[in-house]
């Protein structure tokens, strides 16, 4: 109450009139002098919030970010996403990924190995389908997800040969094998989303969108790794002779 | 009256008036060195951290990509610091039980994150934002050095507003084809200044009128 009263007091004898008294003088150099002291705070470089995982002291275990409430779904996460097949985020709502992709299985259900898979009849089973067209630049998005989520261990080629297994991680099988030629999409997207023997799941570091378009660009690599010189475009052709060095 | 001072003590007065202007320039360029020093701006300082952790063996022996620990870089301003769960991907058949690792294994067993030092860590009166610089071009090794020869991670720049401003004030310098930007190798190209000024363009970076506006950092 107090303080308020004399700011009101100083401001109108500095503010009015033409000359200032002298002492206005000296209540500046004052207030100068109280900013150099204010300087010496660090309010303002670690102000009252948290930066994304910064520790708390607030709560017991230490993080600031709270984990989700058992049984919980976030806001949105239920949203129908045609590349998150409904079936894995609700039951009796498989009909969408199927909806999505239109036409029917071409290939056998997937090997019955996938010790791991979900509940069955959870993935649209036998679907060998994308939820959405694929185009030159899926593959490119999915090349790069690929190259930087599944080489380290898959190899480059995906023959299973990366860098990490050279110093000691269990070989995973090739991707050129029949049996994972005739795997459906839907057992890499579930390989992807829950993992797979020793393979741990990716489902945080590789979003369902991407998922997909790694899953296109792997049929890409077999695709590749089987072609036979009749594959190849006929303008294409002259390149491969002279081994791609035509520039 | 006698006199109290020599007569020489004139020379002295005059020397010394003109010393303290270089005694002044000292002490300010001190100061300025102080200040743009690893001692206050902790650059090249590398943190001890609680597992040993190498981006030197990750990065530079195995080649594995920055995104697949630091997953947001590409899409928030927070690059992202890989959870436990990241390690044990690879951890858990690797060195499963090498004692160095002890500490990841606790975690993943007992739910309880490790707690890594910071090591870049601005002032939060400033907004910085990772894919806004990612996205025009802007690699990772401009801002952060050789992060694959770094057995522990130390900052390379002082992360002062200066650093900031001479990119912003210059991005044609720095910026790189998009392609580039995990390339922890890249270096500016001899004609970098036309490449630059070209990728400028093609990327519509802002002018460094807008780009030193104070609320562009400040807001
Ligand atoms: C840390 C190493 C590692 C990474 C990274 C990795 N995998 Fe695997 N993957 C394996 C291993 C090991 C196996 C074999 C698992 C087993 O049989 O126990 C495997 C198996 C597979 C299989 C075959 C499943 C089957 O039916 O035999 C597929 C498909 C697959 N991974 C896809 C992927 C994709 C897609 C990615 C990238 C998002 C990826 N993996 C990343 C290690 C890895
Ligand atoms: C295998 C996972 C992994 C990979 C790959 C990886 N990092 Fe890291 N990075 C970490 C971890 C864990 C930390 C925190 C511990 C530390 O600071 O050393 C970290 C910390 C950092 C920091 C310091 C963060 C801080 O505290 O300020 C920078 C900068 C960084 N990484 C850059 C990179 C760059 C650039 C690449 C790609 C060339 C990369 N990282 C690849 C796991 C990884
Ligand atoms: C993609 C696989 C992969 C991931 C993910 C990974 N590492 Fe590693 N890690 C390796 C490999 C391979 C080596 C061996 C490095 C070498 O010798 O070249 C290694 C070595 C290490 C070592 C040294 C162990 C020793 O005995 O020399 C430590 C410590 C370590 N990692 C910690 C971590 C931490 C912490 C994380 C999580 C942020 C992590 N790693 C994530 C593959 C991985
Ligand atoms: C324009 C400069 C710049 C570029 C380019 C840059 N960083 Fe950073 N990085 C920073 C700054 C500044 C911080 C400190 C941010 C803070 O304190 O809020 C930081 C912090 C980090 C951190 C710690 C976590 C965080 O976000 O605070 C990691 C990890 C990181 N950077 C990784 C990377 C990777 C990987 C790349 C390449 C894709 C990259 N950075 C590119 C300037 C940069
Ligand atoms: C090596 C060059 C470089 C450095 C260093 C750098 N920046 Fe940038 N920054 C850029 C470029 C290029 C852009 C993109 C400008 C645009 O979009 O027009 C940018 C954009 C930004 C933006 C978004 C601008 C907007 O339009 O909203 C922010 C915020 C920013 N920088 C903050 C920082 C901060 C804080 C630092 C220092 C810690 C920093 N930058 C260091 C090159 C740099
Ligand atoms: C490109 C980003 C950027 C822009 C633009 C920018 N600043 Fe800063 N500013 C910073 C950073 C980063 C720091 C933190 C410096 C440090 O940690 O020492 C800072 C710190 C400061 C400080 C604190 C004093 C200091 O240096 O430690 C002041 C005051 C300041 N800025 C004023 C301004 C003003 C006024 C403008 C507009 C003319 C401006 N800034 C524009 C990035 C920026």
């Amino acid at each position: 109450m107090s303080r308020a009263k004399k700011s009101k007091g100083k401001r109108q004898s500095c503010g009015s009139g033409r000359s200032r008294p002298p002492y206005c003088n000296f209540a500046f150099c004052l207030t100068i002098c109280c900013f150099l002291f204010l300087s010496c705070r660090q309010d303002m470089q670690n102000q009252p919030r948290y930066e994304p995982l910064e520790q708390s002291s607030f709560f017991n275990d230490g993080r600031s970010s709270r984990q989700l409430v058992a049984g919980t779904v976030p806001r949105g996460a239920l949203r129908e996403n045609i590349f998150q097949p409904a079936a894995k985020i609700g039951a009796g709502r498989g009909q969408i990924g199927q909806a999505a992709t239109g036409q029917p299985a071409n290939s056998q259900p997937g090997n019955n190995q996938a010790g791991n898979v979900s509940a069955p009849g959870a993935m649209p089973a036998g679907l060998n389908d994308f939820p959405m067209p694929v185009t030159a630049e899926t593959l490119a998005r999915g090349q790069e997800q690929y190259n930087i989520s599944c080489t380290p261990c898959h190899g480059l080629l995906g023959y299973g040969d990366g860098m990490v297994v050279q110093r000691g991680f269990p070989r995973p099988p090739s991707y050129h094998t029949e049996q994972l030629r005739s795997s459906p999409n839907s057992h890499y997207y579930d390989v992807i989303t829950n993992g797979f023997g020793r393979m741990w799941n990716y489902a945080d570091q590789v979003e369902p969108d991407m998922r997909w378009a790694v899953i296109a660009y792997i049929r890409a690599l077999q695709i590749s790794q089987n072609a036979r010189l009749d594959d190849v475009p006929q303008d294409q052709l002259k390149n491969l002779r002279t081994g791609g060095q035509t520039r | 009256m006698p006199q109290i001072f020599h007569h020489s003590t004139n020379t002295i007065a005059r020397v010394s008036i003109f010393g303290a202007v270089f005694i002044l320039a000292a002490i300010i360029w001190a100061a300025y060195e102080i200040n743009g020093s690893s001692y206050v701006t902790q650059a090249f300082v590398p943190r001890e951290q609680p597992v040993q952790f190498s981006h030197k063996h990750h990065v530079g022996d195995d080649g594995i990509d920055c995104r697949y620990c630091h997953t947001s870089v590409e899409k928030s301003s927070f690059a992202g610091i890989p959870p436990t769960k990241t390690c044990m991907n690879c951890h858990s058949q690797l060195f499963a039980s090498s004692d160095y690792l002890a500490i990841v294994r606790d975690s993943w067993r007992e739910d309880k994150p490790i707690v890594w030092k910071r090591v870049h860590d601005l002032p939060d009166y400033v907004y910085f934002n990772h894919s806004i610089h990612v996205k025009k071009g802007v690699g990772c090794s401009t801002c952060h050095g050789r992060v694959d020869l770094m057995p522990l991670v130390y900052q390379v720049a002082s992360l002062q507003m200066d650093w900031c401003l001479t990119c912003h004030r210059n991005p044609e310098k720095f910026v790189r084809p998009r392609d580039q930007i995990y390339n922890m190798e890249w270096e500016p190209p001899p004609d970098q200044n036309t490449q630059g000024r070209k990728l400028v363009e093609q990327y519509s970076i802002s002018n460094s009128i807008v780009l030193t506006r104070c609320s562009i950092c400040h807001r």
